[in-house]
């Protein structure tokens, strides 16, 4: 007897160099995991889950960023398997802190953690989904916020685009209702050129924003950063700050660029 | 039917690990050759590039490391650095950043409990395949491990890589009136964590014992999460006792600043983890070695749920060596881990300042904190403005990594032992089950490794 085909919409997670936190975030949604379960059929998701299953894929979320020359080709695959494929976090939409590599030499990187650096595979970039496959979504994040998540998530399921604005952090603590920490206590922060998301997070823990959504849709660096500047900031401070979780961002790259001479 | 061939079973990808590994196992005539668990995570260089950063910058770095255990790295970090400094965080701070970890502890351990583990006892694939048959255990669970992201959250912005811990303490620590409403949470979560524990407590258990050193922190008096000594108890075939013995041997101690001394990590070709070894030895982190070592200082309510749910009892010298009832331990853990978070918030006095100002001076400091799956070690040496100029990151996978592997190979070569002949599939999933008994990170594993060569 055959068995019935599913009608549900195919999910599937994949990974590649992360953290695995944005794929955790899926199992962070704890009111919802049983409710997007009933609604979708998760196929492939090594985390949860034994026995993934074959393609193709309604919709593939992508967690990390590619740094070998074998993840070079597992996402040509997974692309081809995927109706639609969106990018989870910082990793994977940008390339993530350990694309820090990338202004190195990685043969010395590889020298520093292990002993016998031969036995070790790796590309000397890491680079994010879109420079190897066209994207349809990128979510943003270091990690990604769970809200987000779902959002992406249903409007897929509905045939929507996902309602995720790419404006700064600067409107988040407005609505918040967070004292600006720059203007009342002269505190560097990254929220006037970082992309919004995370619910303005650190200015209301009376930290400036660190940066870790990547560039907003409107980024002013040559005024932004005399800004840094004239709270404290010297140009290593500036350089470090932005070489950090979304170092590869070509929007931080260029304000690095212009900081570094030669 | 003859078995005098050789033949090599694999998992490519192992499912319900955090990280990327496989499993491969070589039997010749009958007998296992070989089993190794392959971790083939890409490194992503941590160690490397934490050189020139400011002093102040690996706790939110490094927590980049496990999206699963973020908290461990920043706390392990900050000791380090603050150590490295001549810093002593303590008082009301300390409490502040051991309820933090006991929110870790929650969801974390919560997580492989419900969501990787408990499907393994239940024979169901995953999670969402226990719902169908367990509904209500599931949604305990995972009611459970949003209190423990909860806490997270309120002390830290968000469970995943909190914002909110720096050097020294914290950017903003939260008013007593901002605390207190979550003891009601917690009082309902302590619920939840004690129908776990009797939950867990009636599977199906496999005889098993595990023959390695086990090592954890200790801190006399305390159950150690977030500071203590190297302790170290020695394998049970040193005593003359089976694998399987419920019985605790003497421990012996080491100083922090010897880790390096006694825990040697070597490269293999099959893995991007090193794989260590205690004073020559394999050894085991984690919850069952917490268990042995610290057990007996658990508060008495606690110790009673452990007795009740067949673990015995750690002041009478009885320790738990079975990997699979890990999970009855684990689950122990999160009952401790609400009732400690419960004792915090109701002793909680605001420390005066958010944080103790930690400048920088020339040094190298040790750093070690208990992660929901062992001993985390980081070490860092500062230039006298703070540039850090190495660092090293121990985390527990890669310290398990060979005690998982003879484990493996025992609990499979034992199987071949019984009549009837496993076959592959049967085999393959019980050495599946052998490795989620240890809750390997592998993500953590892949990217810390040693630093015994020098570069300069």
């Amino acid at each position: 007897m055959a068995a019935v085909p599913d009608p549900r919409p195919r999910l599937a997670v994949w990974k590649f160099a992360s953290c695995d936190g944005c794929q955790l975030t899926l199992l962070d949604c704890e009111d919802e995991l049983l409710g997007i379960t009933e609604r979708v059929e998760i196929t492939h998701f090594l985390e949860a889950s034994s026995g993934p299953g074959p393609g193709p894929f309604d919709l593939s979320l992508v967690e990390g960023s590619v740094t070998t020359s074998q993840d070079a080709e597992r996402i040509q695959q997974i692309r081809a398997a995927s109706r639609r494929l969106v990018t989870i976090g910082a990793c994977a939409t940008a390339g993530g802190v350990q694309a820090l590599r990338n202004y190195a030499d990685v043969s010395e990187f590889r020298a520093v953690v292990y002993a016998r650096p031969d036995y070790i595979d790796t590309l000397a970039t890491s680079t994010p989904i879109s420079a190897h496959v066209p994207v349809d979504f990128e979510l943003r994040g270091c990690p990604i916020d769970r809200g987000q998540l779902v959002e992406v998530i249903t409007a897929y399921l509905a045939g929507r685009t996902p309602d995720v604005p790419a404006h700064s952090v600067c409107f988040e603590c407005k609505r918040r209702g967070t004292v600006c920490v720059t203007v009342a206590h002269g505190t560097p922060c990254l929220g006037p050129v970082t992309h919004a998301g995370c619910g303005a997070l650190c200015p209301a823990y009376d930290r400036g924003c660190y940066g870790c959504f990547g560039p907003s849709n409107s980024t002013n660096f040559p005024s932004f950063i005399p800004l840094l500047r004239r709270d404290g900031m010297e140009t290593l401070d500036v350089v470090r700050v932005l070489r950090t979780f979304n170092t590869a961002a070509p929007e931080f790259e260029a304000a690095v660029r212009k900081e570094l001479p030669g | 039917m003859t078995h005098r061939e050789s033949k090599v079973l694999k998992v490519a990808s192992l499912a319900r690990v955090e990280g990327e590994g496989a499993l491969h196992l070589r039997l010749h005539d009958g007998e296992v050759a070989e089993a190794r668990l392959k971790i083939y995570e890409p490194p992503r260089f941590f160690e490397a590039f934490l050189r020139g950063r400011a002093h102040t910058e690996p706790p939110d770095i490094t927590s980049r490391v496990c999206g699963i255990c973020p908290v461990a790295y920043q706390m392990s970090a900050c000791r380090a650095i603050e150590d490295a400094c001549g810093i002593v965080v303590d008082g009301p701070l300390a409490a502040l950043r051991r309820l933090l970890y006991c929110g870790e502890w929650i969801e974390s351990q919560t997580l492989h409990v419900y969501l990787l583990h408990a499907p393994d006892f239940l024979g169901a694939g995953s999670v969402i395949d226990l719902a169908r048959t367990h509904r209500p255990h599931v949604e305990r669970g995972l009611a459970l491990k949003q209190t423990g992201n909860a806490l997270m959250e309120l002390l830290g912005g968000r469970a995943i890589h909190p914002v909110n811990v720096r050097l020294g303490g914290f950017h903003r620590v939260p008013a007593r009136s901002e605390l207190r409403p979550f003891a009601e949470r917690l009082k309902r979560a302590r619920d939840d964590a004690e129908a776990t524990v009797r939950w867990v407590a009636g599977f199906d258990f496999p005889d098993a014992g595990i023959d390695t050193a086990l090592l954890a922190l200790a801190e006399p008096g305390d159950y150690a999460i977030a500071s203590g000594t190297p302790t170290a108890m020695a394998a049970p075939s040193t005593a003359g006792l089976p694998a399987d013995s419920d019985r605790a041997l003497p421990t012996r101690t080491f100083p922090l600043h010897t880790f390096p001394d006694h825990v040697i990590e070597t490269q293999v070709p099959h893995s991007t983890a090193l794989h260590s070894l205690l004073d020559g030895n394999r050894h085991l982190t984690g919850t069952l070695a917490r268990y042995a070592i610290s057990g007996r200082w658990l508060p008495p309510d606690v110790l009673q749920a452990a007795r009740e749910a067949g673990l015995g009892d750690p002041r009478e010298g009885a320790v738990c060596r079975n990997p699979f009832r890990s999970i009855v331990v684990r689950a122990v853990e999160v009952l401790y881990a609400v009732g400690e978070a419960l004792r915090l918030i109701e002793a909680y006095e605001p420390p005066p300042r958010p944080y103790l100002d930690v400048p920088a001076r020339a040094g190298t400091g040790h750093g070690a904190t208990e992660a929901p799956r062992g001993l985390l070690y980081h070490r860092y040496s500062l230039d006298a403005d703070g540039t850090v100029t190495d660092a090293a990151l121990v985390p527990p996978t890669a310290q398990n990594q060979a005690a998982i592997e003879q484990d493996l190979r025992r609990t499979a070569q034992e199987r071949l032992g019984v009549a009837p002949h496993p076959s592959d599939t049967e085999l393959t999933a019980l050495c599946e089950r052998v490795i989620r008994n240890h809750d390997p990170c592998i993500s953590c594993s892949t990217h810390f490794l040693d630093l015994t060569i020098a570069r300069d």
